[in-house]
């Protein structure tokens, strides 16, 4: 069992995970998707993708890509929150909400990228 | 770059991981610890708010306490963070500093730029593997030539003294193995445009090596090796290298020829020379016995060569027997007066120090000279400090085998109908040789003459071409003259004519020209433009054929023709 392997696995399947947990429930409810967990769904996926720095291989550079992708949508959907919350202070609106919700739901489809990716190298590797 | 680029990320993976792990919890404390408003109402931070200040507090800007004074929980989360986060920007800047510095990256970036040089190169250039003393007089004609080169040498020193030489043309260059062949795939050896590799590194294994790599990589390219051992020599003929430069060979066929014909010899020096420099010249050598001074690698050879030749000589080698010297070999250095009297210098006609150490080589000179002032001397010099001491030394030939092998490569490379033009000289007389050699003094003003090669083609002699594609008769007396008064005539000659029934030495001047010959003329560097608009611009060349400017303009031909 190689330490760094585990480590690895284990980011990008929290991302998933945490990434989920903000998503699901109802679209325009706020008490469905709490503040807390896109902040650690950001952190989490901000790991992963360092974790991913310079893996040369091809699946490696693939799995950068999509972590990439989840942090930008995650961060757009921070960036949201904090724009109409403090910017244009129109507070959380259902409309606002829900365009947080699809962008968490965006970087969902990348993380389960990630995860599919992660599962096949490791299915590949017969030893 | 991708390698760089895969270097940094890698190496910044600990800081980069650390920092975003320090500022999450940082923010995090921030939202969760209760503060106050400035209404006095209990009031928790967001988000938005707590980034902001972690952002400006760990990287000690410090805009103060936003937006409402923080209570003592607060500040006493903001004192842990200031520590923590400073101390992670620290150890970042210097991961980042020690990146820079660091080997592997720095190497990574100069193969990155050195290949990126290669790969944009767009015309035809030269690969020189190894900038010694070779290299460098070699490099230096070819940039002044404007020709290209990429130089792969092993020697950071060497690189530098290439960095910082004061060369016209970007030279990209590399300090690495050149016999790796991954660096002469860097250095361009599979370049659509790689004219040719030049091999000159310190080692005979290595220039081997870098032969049959160059074979193998790209069996078009053109091979110049420099050998100084024969059965190196024979290795890369054996696979089909173009040119093979033994220093040694080269310089004792030289030392033959100067002896039996002078002026082939001077001949051989002066186009074989850089133009513009005064002209060598020779004292003539009375025939009669010579003596040799060392039997190794450099004498073996000239022994050979002049026992051909029919000269007596008498050899001094250290250890005889090791060496295999001929019988009657006085054994000694030659260094001291004994040694040379025993050999009987006071009879011999000329003297060859060639021993490897430089400081015997030119006191056997300067003792030899004291018994016998009449004598011939040749001196061999092996390393380029002492040049100052030979230049001295007033020996009558100096060969330094490096010059020797620099000139070679330096004519086969920019001029290759000079090599053919000596070639051809071989076959005439010494007599003729002299004839060659006046014409020469007279039209370089007694300075090494320049060459220039002239190809009857739409690229090169766009005029001329057309011209005689059209029909016209254009013979080599009419490029000589000059372009801008037809009464006079440029001072150049033409050495070589190759045209499709072979190749004539010093033509008449009556020899027409035909699409896709050939020629080779000797001169100054100013007839040498001067001819270039004969050959380019078809209203010189009518000047010069007819004596007559036809109107170029349409009014001009309009007003004219009526």
């Amino acid at each position: 069992m190689n330490p760094e392997k585990v480590v690895f696995a284990f980011t990008i399947i929290l991302a998933l995970t945490v990434n989920f947990g903000f998503f699901v429930g109802d679209m325009h409810l706020a008490s469905d998707h709490h503040v807390y967990v896109l902040y650690l769904a950001i952190f989490v996926n901000a790991v992963a993708t360092i974790l991913k720095f310079g893996d040369r291989s091809q699946i490696g550079s693939v799995l950068l890509a999509a972590s990439l992708v989840a942090e930008l949508h995650l961060v757009a959907a921070a960036v949201v929150w904090g724009v109409a919350n403090h910017v244009t202070e129109v507070g959380l609106t259902p409309t606002v909400l829900a365009s947080i919700v699809s962008l968490s739901g965006g970087a969902l489809v990348a993380n389960l990228v990630s995860v599919t990716l992660l599962v096949i190298e490791t299915v590949t590797l017969r030893r | 770059m991708s390698t760089v680029i895969f270097l940094v990320l890698r190496r910044l993976r600990t800081p980069l991981l650390l920092i975003s792990f320090v500022y999450t919890i940082a923010t995090f404390g921030l939202t969760v610890i209760p503060g106050v408003d400035d209404q006095g109402n209990a009031w928790q931070m967001d988000f938005f708010h707590a980034f902001y200040f972690v952002t400006f507090m760990g990287t000690t800007i410090g805009f103060g306490e936003l937006p409402y004074p923080f209570t003592d929980g607060q500040r006493l989360w903001a004192l842990i963070s200031i520590y923590i986060t400073v101390a992670t920007w620290i150890y970042t800047i210097g991961a980042i500093l020690h990146l820079i510095r660091d080997e592997t990256l720095r190497r990574a970036i100069t193969e990155y730029q050195f290949r990126n040089a290669v790969t944009r190169l767009r015309e035809p250039f030269y690969l020189i593997c190894g900038y010694g003393d070779t290299g460098s007089k070699l490099v230096d004609s070819l940039a002044r030539r404007q020709i290209l080169a990429t130089v792969i040498e092993i020697k950071q020193e060497r690189i530098a003294s290439l960095i910082l030489g004061d060369q016209p043309l970007f030279i990209p260059r590399l300090c690495a193995d050149a016999g790796d062949p991954e660096n002469l795939i860097l250095g361009g050896i599979q370049h659509p445009m790689c004219a040719g590799i030049v091999a000159l590194t310190d080692q005979d294994s290595i220039n081997l090596h870098i032969a049959i790599t160059a074979k193998v990589l790209n069996p078009d390219v053109k091979v110049i090796c420099r050998a100084d051992s024969h059965e190196i020599k024979a290795n890369m003929k054996s696979f089909g290298t173009d040119y093979v430069v033994d220093p040694f060979d080269t310089f004792a066929e030289s030392l033959s020829t100067a002896l039996h014909s002078p002026n082939q010899y001077l001949l051989r020096e002066w186009l074989r020379g850089e133009s513009g420099e005064p002209l060598t010249e020779l004292t003539p050598v009375a025939s009669g016995k010579w003596v040799l001074c060392g039997y190794g690698r450099f004498g073996l050879p000239i022994y050979d060569q002049l026992i051909e030749a029919g000269i007596e000589v008498q050899v001094i080698e250290p250890y005889p027997e090791a060496r295999n010297a001929p019988e009657g070999t006085v054994t000694g250095w030659g260094t001291e007066a004994v040694t040379l009297e025993e050999a009987n210098i006071r009879d011999a006609v000329g003297i060859v120090a060639g021993t490897n150490d430089d400081s015997n080589n030119l006191s056997i000179i300067v003792t030899a000279m004291e018994l016998n002032p009449e004598l011939f001397t040749v001196v061999r010099h092996s390393e380029h400090y002492n040049r100052v001491l030979f230049e001295n030394s007033h020996a009558d030939i100096i060969m330094a085998p490096g010059a020797v092998v620099a000139k070679k490569i330096r004519t086969l490379l920019t001029n290759p109908l000079v090599d053919h033009f000596l070639s051809l000289t071989r076959a005439h007389d010494d007599d003729w040789a002299a004839g060659v050699i006046d014409t020469l003094r007279r039209v370089s003003r007694n300075r090494i003459p320049e060459l220039w090669e002239v190809s009857v083609t739409e690229d090169h002699a766009d005029a001329v071409y057309n011209a005689v594609t059209g029909g016209q008769q254009i013979t080599i007396s009419q490029l000589i003259i000059d372009h801008t008064d037809r009464e006079r005539s440029i001072s150049a000659v033409a050495l070589v004519h190759e045209n499709e029934s072979g190749s004539f030495s010093m033509p008449i001047g009556d020899s027409v020209l035909n699409a896709g010959d050939r020629l080779l003329f000797a001169g100054t560097r100013g007839s040498r433009s001067n001819m270039e608009w004969t050959l380019q611009n078809h209203v010189a060349l009518e000047y010069v054929t007819t004596g007559e400017v036809q109107p170029q303009s349409y009014i001009g031909k309009w007003l004219f023709s009526n």
